[in-house]
């Protein structure tokens, strides 16, 4: 499955077939710190993905002094 | 994961709330907390005109975006800093928002104001470029709202910034800043207007997830110079801890604002005089912000 990532834009192949907190982990990406993005919706960690998804983890962080 | 609420397939869990909700579910617990917010700190009147300080991001869009839904009457300030492609993007996403609801913005240019942008202030005065903008946008945010004559300046500060800013005050026992944080500052001269944070009581998770389902355009890449900002850091120690102890991010903030905060207001309150310049409030002679556009303007 696929998966873009954000702060620069990317795209990474990773196994699909189970949860997304387990995609999580091999990424090392804590759950709370991203929206995890399926087509136009959001999906819960405990979802499962399959080989033909593509995910998008887009970072909440925003930064600096504001 | 089920929606607390209806039951219905969850689009977002709270861990901190031991909750998950469902999309319209979960927009009805984002407008509540704000209510919640503007309840608890008598943030604006019902029909108080507001001007809401906008990057961009997904924060300050969902903010106005949050306080035009509750039937506020608002303007909004984008501060264009001349951050290369950032200030391009972002300014493009505020007036789309502007023009899409059909609601006054006002764009004010730091580099008219102080002679020079962002990453040329950072270069002049040798300091994090963090310390000149963050200078330039509380001052201009003041100005601009004495200028139109409207008394409320609301910023998209959410849980986690007011978390790490907190953080950081404690890293160096700033007792002035611990005074001074709180989710609503009162005006405290007559050319200070109110500062009002109606989504401190929010994470960044939920201000993002709000943007999204409502559909909000907000620019995903960040500032280049927010990579080494000391806040940054410190909200990644605090998403380990959070992460370890749901909640820990929540109770280290308002345990804060309950029960610790009052300890660290100062009895005597440090006289507010006009700046010989510029006529905005000042402790000294002349006020932070016509000194850095001074430096700047004698440099270039
Ligand atoms: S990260 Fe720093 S320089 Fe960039 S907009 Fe925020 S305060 Fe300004
Ligand atoms: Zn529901
Ligand atoms: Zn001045």
């Amino acid at each position: 499955m696929k998966v873009i990532l954000r702060n620069p834009r990317r795209e990474i192949e990773v196994a699909g077939g189970r949860r997304v907190k387990d995609v999580l982990r091999e990424l090392h990406i804590l759950p709370e710190t991203v929206l995890v993005i399926r087509g136009d919706e959001l999906i819960t960690a405990d979802q499962v993905v399959r080989d033909g998804d593509t995910i998008e983890l887009r970072p909440v962080m925003s930064g600096g002094a504001r | 994961m089920k929606c607390r609420k209806c039951g219905g397939t969850a689009v977002l869990e709270l861990r901190r709330h031991n909750a998950a909700f469902c999309a319209p579910d979960f927009l009805d617990f984002f407008r509540n907390q704000v209510r919640e917010a503007v309840r608890k700190y008598r943030m604006l009147d019902k029909d108080e005109h507001v001007l809401v300080a906008v990057s961009g991001g997904k924060d300050s869009l969902a903010l106005w975006d949050v306080l035009l839904d509750e039937g506020y009457r608002t303007t909004g300030l984008y501060l264009d800093l001349g951050i290369f492609d950032y200030s391009v993007e972002s300014r493009r996403k505020c007036e789309a928002f502007a023009a899409g609801r059909g609601v006054p913005l006002i764009v004010a240019s730091v580099a008219e104001e102080v002679g020079g942008p962002v990453p040329v202030i950072k270069e002049v005065t040798r300091r994090p470029p963090c310390s000149g903008c963050g200078l330039s946008k509380r001052y201009l945010m003041n100005r601009v709202a004495l200028d139109r004559g409207i008394g409320v300046v609301a910023t998209g500060h959410n849980l986690d910034d007011e978390a790490a800013t907190l953080f950081g005050s404690i890293a160096h026992w700033q007792t002035d800043a611990l005074a001074r944080q709180s989710p609503a500052l009162p005006s405290t001269h007559a050319k200070l207007v109110r500062r009002v944070k109606p989504l401190y009581r929010l994470s960044e998770l939920e201000t993002s997830a709000y943007a999204f389902l409502r559909r909000i355009d907000y620019i995903v890449e960040e500032c280049p110079f927010a990579k080494g900002a000391t806040s940054i850091a410190h909200k990644e120690i605090l998403n380990r801890m959070e992460d370890a102890s749901p909640g820990a991010k929540h109770n280290f903030l308002f345990g804060f604002l309950e029960k610790a905060r009052a300890a660290f207001e100062r009895t005597e309150a440090v006289e507010l005089r006009e700046c010989a310049r510029c006529g905005q409030v000042t402790t000294g002679t002349i006020c932070a912000f016509c000194k850095l556009a001074d430096q700047v303007k004698r440099t270039l």
